[in-house]
């Protein structure tokens, strides 16, 4: 700056040249600025760019003719063949595996949010020897690798007769999501008074009747959070499904995507493929869009504690 | 009322508590156990044969082969997605045009920006992968036809076919579908910093690299530092597992070239019907992740700042 350069002993003329002085400095900065402007919109667009290609891609490829994705990938379908999204659906078994995916995420989500609050309340609220042994061993479940445990696994669930079963799934889905949920909803507990549980309580209400008529209400904004968590989780799992539900009518969809995407190697089916892969994205995207914000909240929560 | 409670305490454990006992904990002492025999996993009797499976394991080529890829997997992977995600969450706070009174500024439509990018993050790993096999194939796949379309009908590599590049390949499908939850996290963070802090460095002449480098990184440490351990447990664990194993010929190849440590366990245990040695591979996998937490907590501890 300029500015102090004028001589100290004439104040007078030193609001004027501030003034004349400032829009001297403040043209470079300001491109300095749109400089940056540009720069970050650029790179920002390009990223998008390549964030939403590949999906409208899968989209615009499952309306192709498959002689149309080999040929000409990049261009617009020449009229929507849709029947590539029915061979999909019916044929390579896409409503099945639709239907089994529902079957267990609807039981193991539901078994989750109960269990999970059940044990994190109790957990929360009440002290007894033991209370911060059984939070650890639930936390612990975190942070460790599953595939570790997915050996012996396969064994207890075949010793048990639960291997390539709805039911057998949907515990294992419940054991493997309650670390998280627990994590959670424990500090949820936590940040909810205790003042209305105890007027219920003095009123003559039980326990159990506290828990499920007055604070399963209050922690409802808890449960859309952890319950958007494990619903992404529990419907986009692959692992413990490949492991321990290998029955062929049996199979969940991200297994029915693979299964579609190796049959395909020999058939050639690629707009089959495509229309099962976006019939797969359509229902989380939608999901997706409506719930944009309790979804973000619920996937960041866990990462920001 | 005493005895009610502990009733009501007992009855409310009991059924979660035996769930993750039968389900999580009891398989995973079991491992360890395992890890010291030679079960086969297909008869039930096995004998104890000591640390024998350790130091076949230490002789093991594949082992160290993919102790290798994971290991680069664990160093690269988060630092490129939370490096992305550091520059473009920047990006989208303060590289918008300076409005009146505001030295440092969003760009426009940044939730436009942060929609878009997190989408990925929702979707299962699975489509992603088999998306970007597709696009990966070497004949008629979205890369190399628009390399032919640009005029580079030399450069058609061979992507997942090639060893070279195999794993690279693997390496971008699971950066694109992390880097958006990072920004949207980092972005979150960022947006909390006073712009106070901003102002002051500016107006002292400090140009916007250095408020990166001197406010933002250090105020933002925490979140990164917990993001640093999320992506290395994610490239260690499930979410690498599916991507090679959905992507990669093979799977783990070509010529081993993607075999990472949860899919050599998962071969070794279900392919190869040795479930004794797999659990071993998998005590070694528990090693290296907790080595990993470990090293990422000493390097990054530094002097809490509040603010």
């Amino acid at each position: 700056m300029k500015v102090t350069e004028t001589p100290p002993a004439v104040p007078a003329p030193r609001s004027p040249v501030t003034k004349t002085d400032a829009p001297a400095g403040e043209p470079a900065k300001k491109s300095e600025g749109a400089v940056l402007n540009v720069f970050s919109h650029g790179m920002l667009i390009i990223w998008a760019v390549l964030v939403v290609m590949p999906l409208l891609w899968a989209v615009m490829a499952s309306f192709k003719t498959d002689d149309a994705i080999l040929s000409t990938p990049w261009s617009l379908p020449d009229s929507l063949h849709f029947e590539n999204w029915s061979r999909a659906w019916t044929q390579a078994h896409m409503s099945d595996y639709f239907l089994n995916t529902l079957m267990v995420v609807g039981g193991s989500l539901v078994g989750t949010l109960l269990l999970g609050s059940m044990a994190a309340y109790v957990l929360a609220r009440f002290d007894f020897p033991g209370n911060r042994f059984i939070y650890y061993l639930f936390i612990g479940g975190m942070s460790f690798p599953v595939i570790l445990a997915l050996v012996p696994l396969f064994f207890v669930m075949n010793n048990m007769g639960l291997l390539n079963s709805v039911h057998g799934l949907i515990l294992v889905y419940i054991a493997y999501s309650l670390p998280f949920t627990v994590f959670f909803l424990t500090s949820f507990f936590r940040t909810l008074p205790t003042s209305i549980a105890e007027a219920a309580m003095l009123d003559g209400a039980s326990h159990t009747r506290t828990f499920f008529q007055v604070m399963l209400p209050m922690a409802k904004p808890g449960l859309i959070s952890v319950g958007i968590f494990n619903f992404l989780g529990q419907w986009n799992q692959y692992m413990l499904p490949t492991v321990l539900n290998t029955d062929p009518d049996g199979k969940v969809l991200s297994q029915g995507l693979v299964e579609l995407a190796t049959s395909q190697g020999y058939k050639g089916d690629w707009s089959g493929l495509f229309a099962g892969l976006v019939m797969a994205m359509l229902p989380v995207l939608a999901a997706y869009i409506v719930f944009q914000r309790q979804v973000v909240a619920g996937l960041t929560a866990g990462a920001l504690k | 009322m005493q005895h009610g409670k502990y009733r009501f305490i007992v009855g409310f454990l009991v059924v979660p508590l035996a769930l993750y006992a039968i389900f999580v904990i009891w398989p995973f002492v079991q491992s360890i156990y395992y890890s010291f025999t030679d079960w086969t996993g297909l008869s039930p009797d096995f004998k104890m044969v000591g640390f024998d499976n350790y130091s076949r394991m230490l002789d093991d080529d594949i082992f160290w082969k993919s102790l290798q890829h994971s290991v680069l997997l664990v160093l690269l992977l988060p630092l490129v997605t939370l490096g992305l995600a550091l520059f473009f969450a920047f990006m989208l706070n303060v590289g918008g045009r300076r409005r009146k009174n505001a030295t440092v500024a969003g760009v426009r439509g940044s939730s436009f920006y942060k929609i878009a990018y997190f989408f990925p993050q929702v979707l299962s790993i699975v489509i992603v992968a088999l998306l970007f096999q597709f696009a990966f194939n070497p004949t008629s796949g979205m890369l190399n036809s628009t390399l032919k379309a640009v005029g580079l009908k030399s450069l058609q590599p061979d992507w997942l076919g090639d060893p070279n590049l195999a794993l690279y390949c693997v390496m971008v499908v699971l950066i694109w579908s992390t880097v958006g939850f990072f920004v949207v996290l980092f972005s979150a963070g960022m947006a909390s910093i006073p712009k106070d802090f901003y102002e002051a460095a500016l107006l002292d002449g400090a140009d916007r690299i250095t408020t990166f480098f001197r406010i933002t990184l250090p105020l933002l440490w925490d979140t990164v530092q917990s993001g640093w351990v999320y992506m290395g447990i994610l490239a260690l664990g499930v979410e690498a597992f599916t991507a090679v194993q959905v992507m990669t010929v093979g799977p783990g190849g070509p010529d081993y070239s993607t075999t990472i440590l949860p899919l050599y366990v998962y071969q070794t245990a279900f392919r190869d019907a040795q479930a004794g040695y797999a659990t071993t591979i998998g005590v070694g996998l528990l090693i290296v992740t907790m080595l990993f937490a470990g090293i990422v907590m000493r390097l990054g501890r530094r002097e809490r700042l509040e603010f």
